[in-house]
Formats: structure tokens, C-alpha cells, sequence
């Protein structure tokens, strides 16, 4: 057990008109794919999705709800010409997702990895907001790494975690509830904004929490679950689950987002594991959230069904000595880079957050809004309910570096960056090299006219001489790396060329 | 049970190379003391980028749900 794994991060962005809040959203979400799609260049851009995998209603608990029940916003496999939908070179999605622009970045296998892709995702979103800002007959576009308007709508970021299969889900969900009641503390966006309409004024430490109504379902856009069941692996259905978390904030700084993914990871892998000895169940879970995200002191308790009561910090604490005992019984400390590094990091924020939250304004995304809008209302005397105070929440988090003030906080050295820049920039257009996603982003770099359609799980030829479309099934996240078809990629100048090859290599 | 006397996992000597070591608790509070002091000019230069009208900002960034 390690934090490494298969994982990656879908984020859903706030969009907007200056000027205009009726503009539509969907068409304004379809123009921002299509900019980026259209860039020059960016060839590769133009294969849609190939939906034969997708079963969006299949639920972990072993049934299938029937269509005509589900919401119409249930319903993510259905193809709509008007919804632009591409494939990109780094093996990421970007499509229209209900009334918002969605990166899904590509599989990686490392907490790093996901945080290098997911800010690719963020500069593919500026590069769109660029283009569309100089396009003729387009209104300018403003994109937003949030998760609420504060008036009553929320739209998700995702993680998702490629676990085994046999694993109970029963297990999942009871180790699982609790550890994302307290998770918020360390990973939250922060908020201006009480209620899911902001009813009451005041502070809370995660943009999601209030839209959190029940523990376990198959929804994501109402009633939505602590623990998402959608059981849509996207892979070998027999060997693996991917489990979907719709809980987390969008984050925009480095160390949050690490130890989301990180922290997350290596709890699932005690679960796997059966680490986890004993229960931290909590006695009203999504009344908790609420109130922990509520609370910026991070005082108050939550409560365990078997009578113990502490703070989020210290829940945390537990997950963390578990997690600690058991690296140590497997690893004796000779533990791998990627996993050292979210230990080190968990600890050192813990300790911070307990002594002071204050202390960790340059790691954690609600710990530096909250700053800077502290400094605002001591020098301005604004009560929470003022508007430059909600104004400054949302404009925390538009992607433009000169406008988005999570991006000045940045420059200004008041955050920290654990991922470089150059290293985001490559992201941006080349794939992770360790999963299935090398396959996919290389074949569209370098065979894009040949290509149909592509999936999480596959990539669809149309090449001369073939009657019928060539599906190459990816079933497997960890085949189609680099180092196993790098050299064949590279070799091979055309797909007719690596259809060829692959065929000989697997039949 | 845990509480606030329980030992807890120690910093690990082998760090990985590319993660700088965290902050001691003496050099956190200086840098604590540091943000205090300068919060201001950090405030000007919020200043110049905030949006000009923050109610009709606000008003305007109405969104439809999504997942």
C-alpha cells in the first residue's frame, strides 16, 4: 500500500459573461471546447467521444436503475451533436458537462502526477478564455476553478481511484464516511456564505459542503451522497472498481490538492488492505460536514457512535497513525518518494492546522482565501455579508493569472507551488508516460485524422482499406504505457501501420 | 482512544529530495509575523485587480448546477 495508484481529477468550471448572467451557459461551455479544440495546432483535437463503455446509472451496490427514473442530468452517455466533446494530446477530456466546460484529466498513478494535470487543465482553460476573447461574434468568457455561485448551484470536481474490485464496498463506505466529514479542513476552497443559497453570512471552510444532503447514492447533481456509487469502472469490470468521490473542493493550491489525492489514496489502500482496526463511524455524518465546514477554528467535534468525540484535526490524526503503523509494518520506512512525501506533508499541515489554522495560508485553499479576507475586513471594517467579501470568493479562483486572485496571492510569494510551471506547460499537450493514457494521447498526437473516437477505454480507427471501424480496447489503465508501445508509436507512421503491429504483437 | 498526549508519527529522516522541509514552529511563527506586517501591501495590490462594482460582480456570476 502506497499512495500511488490510478487516479485522476474531472473538474467542472464556473463560467460566465461579464455583464450578461443570462447568457447560455451550455453554448457558452460548447464555444469554450471548440476554442481550445480549433487552436492551431491542435490537430489532434477533433476525435469525439466513444460512448460503448459508459453506464452511468450502474450502481456499486449491484443493481442498475431504470432510465425513465433517472434525472435527465443523470443521463452523461447519450451523444448530442450539439455538445462539443474532444479527446486531447495529453489523454485528458474537455467537454460540455450539463452547463459547464469539464476538464477529465488523464489517468497518472502518482498524488504529483494528478496535481501536474490538473493545472494543465487550468492553462487549457485560459488558453480557451484567450482565444475566445479576441474571437469575432463570441462573447468574451470569464472561467471560474470553483464550486458554488453561492446563490444556490453547485458543480463538481472529482476524483477518481482505481481500487480492486473484491474489495466490499460495504467496507468503503464505512471507512470512507468519516474521513471525508474531517478531509475538508485540509483540502477545502473556503467560502463567503452560509447555506447552499447563502442564507447566512459568515465563513465556511469548503465550497461543497452544504450541498452534501445524504451518506450513500447513485446521484451527483441532487441529493447528493458523501459516498458516490456510480459504478462505471471504465476498466476490466471484474478486477477493479473506480470509485468516484464527488465530495472534494476544486483546489488551486499545489499542497491542498497533493494531500487530497495522497491522503485519500493511501486510505482507500488500507481499506484494501483491512488496515483500518477500528470504527471511526460518525453519529449524524452529513449534519457534521456541514458544521466542520462551518467552523474556520476548527473546534468543533464530531461525535463517533461509540461515544468518542474530537476534532476534525484529530480524526485526521487517527487516519494518519494508522496509515503511519501500517507503512512502517510493510516498509520499515523504506517507503517510495511519492508516498514520503504526502506523509511528511499530512503531518506537517496536521500539526500546523492544531496549533494554529492560520499558520498554513501558504498550503491550503480556505486558509488563504480566509487570509486575505481577514486583512480586508480589519482594514475595511466589511461585515461577511458585504459584497466585496463575496466578490472577492468567486474572483479568487478566475483562471486569468492578471485577474484571478488565488494567481496575484501566487506572484506575490504568499502561496506555495509544489509543481513547476515548465513541468504544467508540457502537461498541457503530452500524456502521462506510466498509464493508458501515453496510448491515447500519442495516437491522437500523431494520427488524429485516422481516428474516429476515443474513451478512457479505447481508441477507435478509421483507416483506408477497412470496410469497418478498428476499436482498439484499453481495458487495462496500466497497458499502453510508454514503455511498452513507446517504441512502436514511434516506429510506426500511420495507424494503418500500428493497427498492423499491434495486431502481430497480440495475436 | 487519541488524544492530545498520544505520540504521533515523527518527521521522517528521509525526506524525499524534491520536497523542501517544512517550516520549524519558530520559523512559521516569524514567517507569521512577516504576513502580519506586509498584509497590507499585499492589500494594495489586491486593490488594483479587485472587480469595480463587487454587487453587480456578484449579482452577475449566477451558474447552473451541475455534478
Amino acid at each position: 500500500m502506497t499512495v500511488r495508484r490510478v487516479m485522476g481529477i474531472e473538474t467542472e468550471y464556473g463560467i460566465s459573461v461579464p455583464g450578461d448572467p443570462t447568457a447560455n451557459p451550455m453554448l457558452l461551455s460548447g464555444h469554450v471546447v471548440n476554442a481550445y479544440a480549433s487552436r492551431g495546432g491542435a490537430r489532434a483535437a477533433k476525435a469525439s467521444w466513444d460512448y460503448e463503455d459508459e453506464a452511468p446509472l450502474r450502481d456499486a451496490r449491484g443493481f442498475e436503475m431504470a432510465r425513465q427514473y433517472a434525472d435527465s442530468s443523470q443521463l452523461t452517455d447519450e451523444e448530442d451533436p450539439t455538445l462539443a466533446n474532444v479527446v486531447l494530446t495529453n489523454g485528458a477530456r474537455l467537454y460540455v458537462d450539463h452547463a459547464h466546460p469539464e476538464y477529465s484529466s488523464p489517468e497518472v498513478t502518482s498524488p504529483r502526477a494528478a496535481v501536474t494535470w490538473d493545472r494543465a487543465g487550468e492553462q487549457i482553460m485560459l488558453e480557451a478564455v484567450r482565444r475566445l476573447s479576441v474571437a469575432p461574434g463570441v462573447p468574451g468568457v470569464n472561467l471560474y476553478k470553483n464550486n458554488t455561485d453561492g446563490k444556490g448551484a453547485s458543480y463538481g470536481t472529482h476524483e477518481n481511484y482505481l481500487m480492486r474490485r473484491e474489495t466490499p464496498f460495504g467496507d468503503i463506505v464505512r471507512h470512507l464516511i468519516p474521513f471525508f466529514v474531517a478531509r475538508q479542513v485540509m483540502c477545502g476552497a473556503g467560502r463567503v456564505g452560509i447555506g447552499q443559497d447563502s442564507t447566512s453570512s459568515g465563513f465556511q471552510i469548503a465550497q461543497r459542503s452544504d450541498f452534501f444532503e445524504v451518506e450513500v447514492g447513485l446521484e451527483t447533481t441532487l441529493k447528493r451522497p458523501i459516498i458516490n456509487t456510480r459504478d462505471e469502472p471504465h476498466a476490466v469490470a471484474d478486477l477493479y472498481r473506480r470509485l468516484h468521490v464527488i465530495i472534494g473542493d476544486a483546489n488551486q493550491c499545489d499542497v491542498a490538492n497533493l494531500l487530497k489525492l495522497g491522503t485519500t489514496s493511501l486510505v482507500l489502500g488500507m481499506i484494501e488492505d483491512r488496515a483500518i482496526s477500528e470504527d471511526l463511524a460518525v453519529s449524524k455524518p452529513v449534519a457534521t460536514l456541514h458544521a466542520v465546514s462551518h467552523d474556520p477554528t476548527l473546534q468543533t467535534l464530531i461525535e463517533l457512535r461509540d461515544g468518542r468525540s474530537m476534532t476534525a484535526v484529530q480524526l485526521l490524526w487517527v487516519y494518519l497513525e494508522h496509515a503511519d503503523r501500517y507503512l512502517q509494518s510493510r516498509y520499515a520506512g523504506e517507503l517510495d518518494a511519492d508516498t514520503a512525501e504526502v506523509m511528511q506533508r499530512w503531518t506537517d499541515v496536521l500539526t500546523r492546522l492544531e496549533r494554529d489554522p492560520m499558520e498554513c495560508a501558504r498550503e491550503i485553499d480556505w486558509v488563504a482565501k480566509l487570509a486575505l479576507l481577514q486583512g480586508y475586513r480589519d482594514r475595511d471594517g466589511l461585515e461577511w455579508s458585504d459584497h466585496r467579501l463575496r466578490a472577492i470568493d468567486i474572483q479568487w479562483s478566475d483562471v486569468r493569472p492578471e485577474k484571478g486572485l488565488y494567481h496575484r496571492m501566487l506572484s506575490l510569494g504568499r502561496v506555495e507551488q509544489l509543481v513547476s510551471d515548465e513541468d504544467v506547460k508540457s502537461a498541457v499537450v503530452m500524456p502521462p508516460e506510466d498509464t493508458r493514457a501515453y496510448f491515447r494521447g500519442r495516437c491522437l498526437e500523431k494520427y488524429a485524422g485516422e481516428i474516429a473516437a476515443a474513451s478512457w477505454d479505447s481508441v477507435i480507427f478509421d483507416v483506408p482499406g477497412h470496410a469497418s471501424l478498428q476499436r482498439v480496447p484499453m481495458l487495462e489503465p496500466l497497458r499502453g504505457t510508454r514503455a511498452t508501445v513507446g517504441a512502436l508509436l514511434d516506429r510506426s507512421p500511420d495507424a494503418t501501420t500500428l493497427l498492423r503491429e499491434l495486431a502481430a504483437a497480440t495475436g | 482512544m487519541p488524544s492530545q498526549e498520544q505520540s504521533r508519527p515523527q518527521r521522517r529522516d528521509e525526506e524525499p529530495d524534491e520536497a523542501p522541509a517544512p517550516a520549524t514552529a519558530p520559523e512559521a511563527a516569524a514567517r507569521k509575523d512577516a504576513l502580519d506586517d506586509d498584509i497590507d501591501s499585499v492589500l494594495d495590490e489586491i486593490d488594483d485587480v479587485l472587480e469595480s462594482n463587487a454587487e453587480e460582480f456578484v449579482r452577475g456570476f449566477v451558474q447552473k448546477g451541475g455534478q
